[in-house]
């Protein structure tokens, strides 16, 4: 690094134009492997599996057409409904305790803080076992709801502390105004809260999508045919052998796009969601 | 639930400082709304680990029915001297501390990058993001099959020859892809940071008379310092438990040379049914996280703004 970083300035000349030149080079060295795997996604077979890697090609649709036949729609379904209904409890569950640990604390909104934060880092491998008795004293393998309950404790520390984060940044004048106008607490919070935080609301929802999305061990072993996630369709792919990269590559790229879009489309959130709401 | 209070938020006690003890009534009407979600967390993600310690002193495995007993701390002997979980703890710490330090690395080049502006910087910032939005699942497959595969993968076809990535540099390979998803992640953060760097500290840093290098060492990275310190922490916490990535590429092999904590009790949990073992060894990784966590939270609470909310 030759030149510290100034957003405010333009740098001029050569050096400017080299600097611009090498990020255009990494981020489209970073994007190369998702452009593959989209490209391969159109090509047959013999195509994909061509050496040297072949860059033309007429596209066609039958990868897409084989994972469809081979039935992905219902584990999309599975991974939706375990993202979204998760998504939703963990909005419900950690809003209010966000505010119990925020605008009215309670005497030890510290360690519970840290508590909230300390199940994020106690490793999930660990818990497996019990887990994976308890669901099968209960009948629940194989079950979406399994999914459910477990991504929304997965997520819950992440969203009480963002929520925190955006809860804190409520001007507290406002809710002393409130107040003295005798507005209640359910007032409050549904005329003043609600639309100051509504923006957060979006990004831990967002967060907590990509995660429940993209979460894998929990779901490989806890679910198979009937309630497994978009992740586990994958698993078919781990050593097939054979002609199959078109196929892959084409299932690789439906699972991904949602949280993909989604991500592009936030981008500003993502930050500080990413950083539990410590970044904004 | 809590409509009786209408108090303003300056009658809120500060955690110190308690003017007046609210009484018990109004104490719980405070509780109310955290207890939802306190209660949640301890019941799905606490009681299981109370089992995990029970389990670990039975003598159990699931292929011989009737063979449960106790065994007291037999397991944790049997664990604690196998030189696999040994190899598996070594391993995680390889593939995590490589992942992390190179992530954090890249991750602030790539910020100083875009830290300016330049034509269609916009672009590039949503191409580099791309790589930690895909399902690392997918990420995974792709790497070994479309990427480091001998015959059709893409760097033998770019760059020739029939080198099998995989099998000759195993954990090379599982690292370079978690790298490839988790950079965006760091420099996301580290952006984040430079934007926040008021340009007065570096027109003074120049006026004084500071080169270009010396800025960056004596007051950017110093400045950064926090924000690289998030990256890592956070990255840590979710690295250390990797498992996409190793039960797709290596399947933990050859041999034992990529098998970490998580992939290890994996297989003696699904694979070889100890579930008295599987559960010891759980409670030692449990142990040693508590131990990482204890110097993790310390630098948490200097990270975030932990000052006394209203």
């Amino acid at each position: 690094m030759t030149r510290t970083s100034n957003p405010a300035r333009r740098s001029a000349g050569l050096t400017g134009a080299v600097w611009t030149v090498l990020a255009w080079l990494a981020g489209l060295l970073f994007f190369l492997p998702v452009l593959w795997m989209m490209l391969t996604g159109f090509k047959r077979e013999v195509d994909a599996a061509s050496n040297p890697p072949s860059w033309f090609f007429t596209p066609v649709l039958d990868g897409y057409r084989q994972v469809f036949d081979r039935d992905l729609t219902p584990y999309l379904l599975n991974s939706l409904m375990a993202s979204l209904v998760s998504t939703l409890l963990v909005l419900v569950l950690a809003t209010p305790a966000a505010y119990a640990l925020s605008i009215r604390p309670v005497a030890k909104w510290r360690d519970v803080l840290f508590f909230f934060i300390s199940t994020k880092m106690l490793p999930v491998v660990a818990a497996l076992l019990p887990i994976y008795l308890l669901v099968q004293n209960l009948g629940m393998l194989d079950n979406v709801w399994t999914l459910i309950v477990l991504y929304t404790a997965m997520n819950l520390p992440i969203a009480v502390w963002m929520m925190r984060s955006f809860l804190l940044e409520v001007p507290t004048a406002l809710i002393e105004a409130a107040a003295m106008d005798g507005a209640n607490l359910l007032v409050t919070i549904r005329r003043i809260l609600l639309p100051i935080i509504a923006p957060g609301l979006a990004a831990t929802a967002l967060i907590c999508f990509i995660f429940s999305w993209n979460e894998f061990f929990l779901a490989v072993n806890l679910t198979a045919t009937r309630a497994g996630t978009s992740p586990i369709f994958l698993v078919g792919f781990i050593t097939s052998e054979g002609l199959f990269l078109a196929r892959l590559c084409a299932a690789a790229t439906i699972v991904s796009l949602p949280v993909v879009l989604a991500g592009w489309i936030a981008q500003k959130q993502l930050v500080r969601g990413l950083s539990m709401g410590a970044v904004k | 639930m809590t409509t009786t209070i209408t108090t303003g938020a300056d009658a809120t006690p500060r955690r110190t400082v308690r003017p007046t003890r609210p009484d018990r009534k109004q104490r719980w009407a405070r509780r109310a709304p955290l207890l939802p979600a306190l209660l949640f967390a301890i019941v799905v993600t606490q009681l299981p680990f109370l089992f995990t310690l029970y389990l670990s002193t039975q003598s159990w495995n699931a292929l011989r029915p009737g063979s449960r007993e106790f065994i007291g701390l037999a397991n944790y002997a049997t664990v604690l001297s196998d030189d696999r979980l040994r190899a598996a703890l070594v391993n995680t710490v390889v593939l995590t501390a490589s992942s992390v330090l190179v992530s954090v690395l890249l991750g602030l080049g790539l910020a100083l990058l875009l830290d300016r502006r330049f034509p269609g910087r916009g672009i590039v910032r949503t191409l580099l993001i791309t790589p930690f939005l895909v399902m690392p699942m997918a990420a995974a497959l792709l790497w070994k099959h479309a990427i480091y595969n001998p015959s059709y993968g893409l760097i033998n076809g770019i760059f020739g020859g029939n080198t099998d990535w995989v099998s000759q540099y195993p954990m090379v390979s599982v690292v370079a892809a978690l790298v490839w998803q988790w950079t965006p992640f760091m420099m996301l953060i580290i952006l984040a940071g430079l934007q926040g760097q008021s340009l007065e500290t570096l027109e003074a840093a120049r006026v004084d008379g500071a080169g270009p290098w010396q800025t960056f060492t004596r007051v950017t990275l110093p400045y950064l310092r926090p924000y690289l310190e998030l990256g890592a922490l956070l990255g840590s916490i979710y690295l250390v438990q990797t498992f996409d990535a190793v039960f797709t590429i290596t399947q933990g092999g050859p041999g034992r040379a990529t098998t970490n904590l998580p992939y290890e009790i994996y297989l003696t949990t699904f694979r070889k049914f100890e579930y008295g073992e599987a559960a010891a060894a759980g409670v030692v990784v449990v142990i040693g996280t508590i131990l990482v966590a204890t110097f993790a939270l310390r630098l948490i609470s200097s990270l975030f703004r932990m000052e006394d909310p209203r």
